[in-house]
């Protein structure tokens, strides 16, 4: 049977994609947010996961106002890097795993979460920084990716609460597939961050600090954090951080079996471009 | 009974939500089709003849041409969908977001270089520095 064996966490700041596509990481500014990923890029390659099942958010490239599914989970056999306005990254296209993706997506629906099913989406930078922190610059992906895109554009966003029980029922799917497949599940998006209004440019590194413990020690809890919390603390941006919920929620210590999992990797820095990128890798224990 | 809109009171603060998306449909679409290269060339040579194009309010393409974008968000415009045409201008989103803020360029990535803007004081509208 497929397992998850463990879970990424990861701001996508579009400026770190940038930074990385013009070969800027050595300058002094974007150095240090480079560092914090050195251990996971050796680790992920020791791992070496069959799938990546990747929450992230669209920033209205393959979604426009015409279409805004709350949940939405790619099953094509690949899919193509979005021209954001600026030409698209130079990053390889992502092969998906449609076999996975439409047993999930068939499991998921009959526990009650309503998916939009997706078989052509362009992927923008939510989901290829990730890839990019992570893996370098590959002439390929390491392996197939499933997007699981999430609305957070348009408010309201899915509860923490909702995206916490959908990793519980993401992880049920997962566990019931034949293949006997080794597959990560990682949330993006956050730390704060606001993008918007003469409040741009707010970050709350104790929002962020306590966020990160808890969502370790009790993701139960934070589960029930309001929208407006994350508004008011983490800025209008900083609520992508629901995200993180859907993976933490899929981890074997909050379905009945397990300890907490192990904190392998733990970083945060400001800032990139706008934003507090913060960084974990748990390992189910 | 109305809806719960807990997030007024926030300062500097618009949450896009179903009445700011409905305001700004077509100013937002129009952003959108900036993602097309020859979009993007021909809203450059010819702003208004472009945005003439489009359903929006006299007020929305002003605050285009403008490039006030706390004007373009106060009717309707969503900041990811605002960013096609800071992109058609060769604007960082650095760029976009401080413009906003009434800081300079410079100021503003100063303030971000040395942790960003301190929530203190800013969680309510009216609330002292």
């Amino acid at each position: 049977m497929a397992r998850i064996s463990a879970s990424v966490y990861t701001s996508h700041v579009p400026a770190v994609g940038a930074a990385l596509d013009l070969g800027k990481t050595a300058e002094p500014y974007w150095q240090p947010v480079f560092q914090g990923y050195d251990f996971s890029k050796k680790w992920l390659k020791e791992q070496k996961p069959d799938v990546i099942f990747l929450v992230y958010n669209d920033h209205a490239n393959a979604f426009s106002l015409d279409l805004i599914p709350t949940f939405a989970i790619g099953t094509a056999a690949e899919f193509a890097v979005a021209d954001e306005g600026w030409g698209p990254r130079p990053v390889p296209k992502v092969i998906g795993h449609p076999q996975l993706a439409g047993h999930i997506a068939q499991s998921v629906i009959q526990d009650d979460f309503d998916l939009t099913i997706v078989n052509k989406m362009d992927v923008d930078h939510g989901l290829t920084v990730p890839l990019s922190v992570m893996c370098g610059q590959p002439q390929a992906w390491p392996c197939p990716v499933i997007p699981f895109a999430v609305n957070v554009v348009q408010y309201p966003a899915p509860s923490g609460r909702r995206c916490y029980m959908l990793g519980k029922a993401i992880r049920k799917a997962i566990e019931s597939y034949d293949e006997p497949l080794n597959v990560q599940i990682w949330g993006t998006g956050g730390m704060s961050h606001q993008l918007q209004g003469p409040r741009a440019g707010l970050i709350n590194r104790e929002f962020d600090t306590d966020f990160l413990d808890r969502l370790i020690a009790d993701p139960e809890g934070l589960s029930k954090m309001p929208h407006i919390d994350y508004v008011r603390e983490a800025g209008s941006e900083g609520i992508e951080l629901v995200m993180w919920l859907i993976a933490r929620g899929a981890m074997n210590d909050v379905n009945g079996g397990g300890n907490k999992p192990k904190v392998l990797h733990r970083f945060y820095h400001v800032p990139a471009s706008n934003t507090a990128v913060g960084h974990l890798i748990l390992e189910n224990n | 009974m109305s809806l719960d809109k807990p997030y007024t009171d926030v300062p500097g603060t618009t949450i896009f939500d179903a009445e700011m998306s409905r305001q700004g449909y077509h100013l937002n679409q129009f952003c959108m089709s900036l993602m097309k290269a020859e979009n993007r060339a021909r809203f450059k040579a010819n702003e208004r003849a472009y945005l003439d194009e489009w359903p929006m309010t006299e007020e929305q393409k002003l605050a285009v041409m403008a490039r006030d974008l706390n004007r373009c968000i106060a009717l309707g415009g969503n900041i990811y969908f605002l960013a096609k045409i800071g992109a058609t201008d060769g604007k960082s989103f650095q760029q976009m977001a401080g413009s906003m803020t009434g800081m300079s360029e410079e100021d503003y990535r100063n303030m971000m270089v040395k942790g960003g803007r301190s929530v203190e004081g800013n969680r309510f509208t009216g609330e002292k520095k």
